[in-house]
């Protein structure tokens, strides 16, 4: 029987924001533990939640990013149950109506083997606004858990999808867009080892053709997108091994074990879905007029999308080109920074998706780390521009500034690299070339035309590769002809 | 909507609520009073009335974005629970609350 993968996904973005969804205790990364964990952390007796106002703008900014509809009156509720790191017993989280309704958002399928790229909208069901639990520490005292209350109250938008996908390519394509666009619009700085951007995968299987959907199982806190590929991978081949041999599914929640490339259930405890989910009846509802969304939508960055778009219109650039230089909001301030400084678009696209993603990759560096800046790189391309230099030369000049020594002109200067553009000197090199290489003259002129090429690159070496080549070709296609 | 004495104890369970057999009869008699008046609520035509979420007709205010907790550790941690077992000691460690061991 051919099968067929169900995927949806559910993901956790912390918000950044400077302090917790309810109230004013920091959420730096890394302080000392429980410096960060006031009274409402704690959850200390008659304290009493206090709603930031920035997470709600960063929830407005997702609702308008996936062309959401946002909730007008949002409600948040307590999902009770009982663990250390969770001290109130119960997290606020909004259930019945979440701040972010239904939007959607396309996502990109890389080929695979003979398989072709391909665009594919997923859509999203739901975002709330939800504070983060503590973290639980082992081993510092023997037979005791130490519980570290930083993290308690960090602002999170979960942000659920439909089970639209189909592949582990697909959920990982997802993942990724959402991992770049909610960085893109500034709400979360996606560091996925530091648990900024967390994925739960739930994924079934059923047979092809069919519309009801299979028993699904749970595969929880993923933070590489490998590990999820991989994840998803197992759990699908498990899952069917399981169905072909007579079994059936139970709904479950996984651990993704790294080391094995296997998944595993967790214990399962028979009420652990019964968290008696009821409205907050210490926050008021949350109202979010149309004024609210026209001042956040005015300071939101132009999305990847609109910029592609218009990356086509205005600089001609080609659906690829525009589509690979938006990916990343970095990649695409640093290509609108080189092209502001007055380089050509098309070339600075082929720098940027060309030597500069070459250079990072192999230094495993982000294009913020680039030792060669967009002005730099603007400088270098107005030398080729304006044909002071060949696109050869601007490799080397490119090569030097990336070790950090020198700018454009002063290597220029120092490798001796300016292109001769002077047709006198251009003449000159040529009529030595004409003299010593008389028997190319004659093949050419007996109608040999890779005779001619020949005589280019006796000129260019001539010329210790800085005459102007396309000087060169004309020069002495006028000499020949002559 | 009927209750068993199961139903009691399940809910008892979840709200970590230490209930003994006597006490979970006469419970179960006061839910099923409560869940019986609801009962008669719903029969009233609510059709068209937003379901409220909060006694108060108002809606929440918003805090600005800063910084307004300091460090209260020290503080905080000198009323922690005590390790018990005798022991007046204070359950923190390395800054760290103490808790019997939790391993899924």
């Amino acid at each position: 029987m051919e099968w067929e993968v169900v995927i949806g996904l559910e993901t956790h973005a912390q918000l950044q924001t400077k302090t917790k969804i309810f109230s004013g205790a920091s959420t730096a990364f890394g302080a000392e533990p429980n410096t960060q964990a006031c009274e409402v952390s704690i959850a200390l007796p008659g304290v009493l939640p206090v709603l930031n106002k920035e997470a709600v703008n960063c929830a407005i900014k997702f609702g308008l990013a996936v062309n959401a509809q946002i909730t007008p009156r949002s409600v948040f509720a307590r999902k009770n149950y009982f663990y250390p790191d969770l001290p109130k017993g119960y997290q606020i989280s909004q259930y019945e109506l979440p701040v972010v309704g239904k939007g959607a958002v396309t996502i990109q399928v890389p080929a695979v083997g003979k398989n072709p790229a391909y665009e594919k909208v997923i859509n999203i069901t739901r975002a709330h606004l939800e504070e983060d639990a503590g973290k639980s520490v082992h081993g510092a005292v023997e037979g005791m858990s130490g519980i570290d209350l930083n993290r308690a109250g960090t602002p999170l938008l979960e942000i659920v999808t439909e089970p639209d996908m189909r592949s582990a390519a697909e959920a990982v394509a997802y993942a990724k867009k959402l991992h770049e666009l909610v960085q893109w619009i500034g709400i979360c700085d996606g560091n996925m080892q530091e648990g900024s951007f967390r994925c739960d995968v739930n994924v079934s299987v059923r047979p092809k053709g069919s519309d009801k959907l299979g028993t699904r199982r749970e595969i929880k806190n993923l933070n590489s997108f490998k590990f999820m590929q991989q994840a998803i991978e197992f759990e699908t081949r498990w899952q069917i091994e399981t169905l072909e041999d007579g079994g059936a599914i139970q709904q479950a929640t996984v651990l993704f074990n790294p080391d094995t490339g296997e998944t595993r259930a967790m214990r399962t405890k028979e009420e652990a879905n019964d968290y008696r989910y009821f409205p907050d009846p210490d926050l008021l509802p949350l109202e979010i007029t149309e004024a609210d969304k026209a001042r956040v939508s005015a300071e939101m960055p132009e999305l990847p999308e609109a910029m592609k778009a218009r990356f086509e219109s205005e600089y001609g650039l080609t659906g690829y080109d525009a589509a690979t230089l938006t990916a990343s909001r970095d990649v695409a301030d640093y290509f609108v920074a080189a092209v502001k400084a007055g380089a050509d678009a098309k070339p600075a696209a082929n720098w940027v998706m060309g030597a500069v993603s070459a250079k990072l990759n192999a230094e495993e560096k982000a294009i913020t780390e680039s030792p060669v800046t967009a002005e730099q790189l603007a400088n270098l391309i107005k030398r080729i521009m304006d044909n002071t230099i060949s696109n050869n030369a601007a490799k080397q000049v490119f090569e030097v500034m990336w070790n950090g020594d020198g700018e454009v002109d002063a290597i220029i200067e120092k490798k001796g690299l300016k292109q001769v553009s002077d047709a006198g000197a251009i003449e000159a090199i040529i009529d030595e070339v004409l003299a010593a290489n008389a028997a190319m003259v004659e093949e050419f002129k007996a109608g040999k035309e890779k005779a001619f090429n020949a005589l280019v690159g006796q000129a260019m070496k001539a010329s210790k590769g800085k005459a102007n080549p396309a000087q060169v070709n004309e020069m002495l296609k006028k000499k020949l002809e002559a | 909507m009927a209750l068993s004495i199961e139903d009691v104890k399940k809910i008892a369970h979840l709200a970590r609520i230490e209930i003994s057999e006597d006490e979970a009869a006469a419970t179960l008699t006061k839910l099923t009073g409560i869940l019986g008046l609801i009962e008669q609520m719903q029969a009233v035509n609510t059709e068209g009335i937003v379901p409220m979420s909060h006694s108060q007709d108002l809606v929440q205010r918003l805090r600005d974005d800063v910084v307004t907790k300091t460090n209260q550790r020290e503080a905080f941690q000198g009323i922690a629970p005590v390790l018990g077992n005798g022991s007046t000691e204070r359950a923190v460690d390395g800054g760290l609350y103490l808790v019997p061991k939790v391993i899924e």
